[in-house]
Formats: structure tokens, sequence, C-alpha cells
């Protein structure tokens, strides 16, 4: 999360030296090594154990083994036993998504032109609540929008919700939970975007008599897409494979694929439909963003 | 301009500040619930999600609750392992990376980005087919956690390392060749030194998440129970107020960790400017 902070890009200065050339040497392979080696043993290789696990034939049980049959009908199978949890992750993701593009963006922007020299404290706080864990910080929304908490009871005063009206175990409260979660993976790389743009830009629209509105919309925004697109992708993917907000502030109706992939393989011991179920989110998490970056039309992504 | 637009203008530029900070407080509910929630007595209490009275004694007592502190034990024995591991690794690809050419170099900058953009799910899923494939199925535990951990963690490393060090200035190590260093000396007294700062951050940002890991773990741990599993497991039963206590405390500890490398960085900055 460190890394998306960027280096303030400084002009080049005339007298600067050129950065130390990268040579071409038998030192780099040596000093790639390990960490190629670990994540082609232990990331690559996996997807295709995945992959295989994917064709096993169902029939096979922990005791009896798998063997790849190239059951290509466990992909329709999965798709048709459990097309409703994997719809509804994506729905709650790109929910969930839009919610911390609209929180994140308010907040990255403030610190990025408003915040002056309580810029960097104000960086080290959105990272900060993040060092207690996850469940933990998960765990305590369930006793803020519990039954008894004030902001069900705010609620009901108001008359948003019925008398009986609740907030755990519906869909608000994963959503909530989910964008409560993921607002950094947000809040950084809107950040990044944000801090590179010049401000005598926006000056100059301004004095060219464009309002707020029209500035923010024809400058601001333009340049902090990406920023956009990174923090959208990293808030949507982890989002949609997440399984702890649904388990905690959910009930069995708010089931993600996450919470189906995660108990066929643990429970259930159905692999090939575990196994289906992985390679069909992984595919179309990555058919997504493949379009969506094409679409917003950002190759320095990376 | 009149003092009613000076008005209009302030109200308008500090609104989004106020929004930010507004914000901010929003992602700052939940710690103040954990800390509240430490001081919770909750021992005749029906309702575990509730305060109920004030008490000292999850706080004089964090280990009361079975296997909690045990699950603590492991969760910073394999934080700290897999950190060590990550960040020597990782450390070593980002100067591969930054300074040398070399084939598949774009390829390799494609597969370290790929785990941070994978579910975790689809990974601890992946992770547990190959080691069924591999009849690992019955050996899982705290090695095949480490692996997990080791392997996501690099791409972190790595990309935070490599921003230190790409950002480095060229200059102070041209310099030091002007000088007679020799290449190891420049590297331990000048290059090393400037990026270290960065593989700490990186080393800080490794143990977060190796600690804070659940939904890959919880795949690969078998038998093997971490913090995360901990307060999964008493999630389904009620949380005992402990988890709190060690919520806050990894809170605070973060917080100072941040606050003394703010404070060193200020004072390092005002010396060289003194």
């Amino acid at each position: 999360m460190v890394a998306v902070t960027p280096e303030k890009a400084a002009p080049p200065e005339p007298s600067a030296a050129p950065q130390r050339r990268p040579r071409r040497s038998r030192a780099g392979y040596w000093l790639i090594l390990p960490a190629a080696l670990w994540l082609g043993v232990f990331f690559i290789l996996p997807f295709y154990s995945l992959l295989a696990s994917s064709l096993f034939d169902p029939s096979g049980s922990v005791l009896t083994g798998y063997k790849v049959t190239y059951h290509w009908a466990n992909f329709p199978n999965a798709l048709r036993d459990y097309w409703i949890p994997l719809v509804r992750a994506l729905w709650y993701a790109a929910l969930a998504t839009f919610f911390c593009l609209i929180l994140g963006y308010v907040l990255a922007y403030a610190i990025a032109f408003k915040a002056g020299r309580w810029k960097n404290l104000m960086l080290v706080l959105v990272v900060a609540p993040f060092f207690t864990s996850f469940l933990i910080r998960t765990l305590s929304w369930k006793l803020i929008l519990g039954d008894n908490g004030w902001v069900v009871s705010a609620l009901q005063t108001v008359h948003i919700l019925g008398a009986n009206g609740r907030l755990l175990a519906t869909p608000i409260a994963v959503i909530a939970g989910l964008t409560y979660n993921f607002l950094p993976f947000m809040v950084l790389p809107l950040y990044a975007s944000l801090e590179k743009i010049d401000g005598r830009l926006i000056e100059a629209a301004g004095d060219l008599y464009a309002s707020p509105a029209r500035a923010f919309f024809k400058v601001t925004w333009p340049l902090s897409l990406p920023g956009v697109v990174g923090g959208t992708l990293l808030t949507f993917i982890p989002a949609a494979g997440d399984y702890i907000n649904a388990t905690l502030l959910g009930s069995p109706n708010q089931n993600m694929v996450g919470n189906v992939i995660q108990k066929l393989f643990t429970t259930t011991g159905d692999y090939a439909a575990a196994g289906a179920l992985s390679v069909i989110l992984m595919l179309i998490i990555l058919v997504m963003v493949i379009l969506y970056i094409r679409k917003a039309g950002t190759e320095e992504l990376l | 301009m009149n003092a009613l637009s000076r008005l209009g203008r302030w109200v308008r530029d500090h609104l989004i500040l106020i929004l930010g900070i507004l914000v901010l407080v929003y992602m700052y509910i939940p710690n103040m619930v954990v800390a509240l929630m430490s001081f919770n007595d909750s021992s005749h209490a029906r309702n575990l999600y509730q305060f109920q009275s004030f008490t000292l004694n999850n706080w004089l007592h964090p280990c009361a609750p079975d296997g909690m502190c045990q699950s603590v034990a492991k969760s910073l024995e394999i934080g700290i392992i897999a950190t060590v591991v990550a960040t020597v690794i990782g450390t070593l690809a980002a100067f591969a990376l930054v300074r040398h050419r070399f084939h598949g170099r774009g390829s390799m900058n494609l597969v370290l980005f790929l785990p941070m953009a994978s579910p975790e799910i689809v990974m601890g899923s992946s992770l547990l087919a190959l080691f069924i494939a591999f009849h690992a199925g019955g050996h899982l535990g705290t090695g095949t956690i480490l692996i997990a951990h080791i392997m996501f963690c690099l791409s972190f490393v790595v990309v935070t390392v490599k921003s230190r060090l790409a950002g480095l200035d060229g200059n102070l190590e041209q310099a030091a060749m002007d000088l007679y260093a020799t290449e190891s000396q420049t590297f331990w007294k000048v290059t090393f030194p400037l990026v270290f700062p960065g593989i700490l951050g990186a080393a800080l940002l490794s143990f977060s998440l190796s600690f804070d890991d659940f939904i890959i773990t919880n795949l690969n741990a078998g038998q093997t129970v971490t913090f995360p599993m901990f307060v999964w497991g008493a999630a389904q039963r009620g949380v005992p107020m402990q988890v709190n206590v060690v919520g806050t405390v990894m809170f605070l500890i973060a917080i100072a960790i941040v606050i003394s490398g703010e404070v060193l960085s200020r004072r390092r900055s005002r010396a060289l400017a003194g």
C-alpha cells in the first residue's frame, strides 16, 4: 500500500546527471531467480492445478482420489448450480466499488489539494486502521449495525426503517462492510493520480471562465482517470472474491461466490465444482479488467 | 472580491476538506468500537455485540480465552518468517528489475503484478489444488501457510522497494565512485542506506499482510490455527472480548511505529537543512 504513494515527479534539471543506467549482465538473472522460482512454483503452477481440478471427474472423492477426465460439463454444471451467488458477488462488488469511488475521491482530493502540511499525516491515517485485524474490524460493524445499535434506532426514528426493520443480515450491511473494508485500496491510487495534477491547469480553466464544476469534469476528472481505473480494479477484484463480509454481516441469503468456493473446497470436498467455479470467477474478472482498461483507455496503469 | 464571495469560497474550499475528514472519521469508527469493547465486561451478557459494563479484566488477563494466545504466537511466528524471506527475495528482485536488463524482464513485471490482481479465494484454492495434486493434502500446516504468505507478500515487497529504488538520486552513487569508492563500498555505504527505508516499509507491509490474512490461510492451514482463524472460529460462538485487546494493541504498535518513523524523517531532514 505504501507502494502507490508516488514519488513527486521532479522536473528534470539541466544539471542533474542521468540515473545509473541499467546494465545487461548475468547478475540480473541471479537476483531475480529466487522470486521467479517462488512465484513460478507457488503462483503460476497452482493455476494449472486449479484448471486440472476443474476438469476432474466429479464422481471422485477425497478418499478415492480424483482423475482428470476433461469433464468439461463441470463448467455448465457449476454455472447452473451457483449462478445466483456468482452474479450477487459481482453486483455487490460493483456497488461497493461505486461507493468507494465517491468516498475515496472526496478523501483523496482533500488530501491532494486541501490538506497542506497535514498531507503526510492524513495519508498515514488512511492506512493506519488497517493494522487492526480485518476480521475484528468487520465484526465491530456487527455491533454498530446491530438491532439495538444507534444506527438502527436512528433510522427507525425517522421511519426509514420499520419498527422491526434491521440492517444486519441484509444486502445493505454486506455492501457497507465491503465498502468500508476496501476503501484504502481506492484512496491510495486516486491520491497518486490527483497528486500529479498540475494545479495551474485547474486555475487556467477557471481563468477561462469555466465554472468549478466544469473545470472539475473537463480537467481534474480526466487527468485522474488512471487512479480511478487502478482504484476501481483494486477494490472490485478483492471485493468480488470476498466472503468474510457476507458471512459475518449477512445471512445465507447474501452468500457470495467466495462462500460457495470456500464451502465446496473445505466442507463438501467437491474439488471439481470448486475448481470450475474458481476458474469461472477468474475468467470473468480477467475479461472485465481487459474490457474496462480498453474502455477507459489508460495504458499507463502499471 | 467582495466579502460574500470570499465567504462562499472559504466554505467551498473547506467543505471538501471537512468532507474528507468525515470520510477519515468513518474509517476509524470500527477501531474506536474495538478499543471500547476491549473494556467490555461480557461475563454475564447474552448479546456479545453490545457494551455491558466497564472492566479492566480483559487487559489484565489477555490470555484467558482458550487457545487465543497460542494463535497469536503462531501468527507472529509465521509473520516474522514470511516477512524475512519475502523481504530478502523481493529486495533482490527489485534490484534486478530496476538496475539490470535481462530477458523476460517484462513478463516478470507482469507475474509480480498478478498476485495483487487476483482474488484471494482463487489464489488460495489453486494453491490448495497444487498441494493436493502433490499428495501434500495431509501435510497442510505451518509450512504450507508460510509458502502462501511468502508468495503474496513478495509482490508488495517488490513494488515498494522498486519505487524507492527508482526515485533514488543517481548522483550520490556517481559521487561515491568518483571519490574512488569500490563498487561494494558504494553499495553498502550509499545505495543500501538510501534504499533501507523502502525495505523497512516493505517488511512492515508484509508483516501486516501476513498477520492479517484469513482467506488464503484458511484454505491451506490444515489443523494449524492462526489468530485470524481463531477470531473466525470464535465468531460463530461469540467472540471473547480479549480479541479486542489484541486488535487495540496491534493498532497502537502500528501507530507508534508510524509516528516514530515520521519523527525520525523530520529530524533527519531538519538536520540536513540545518
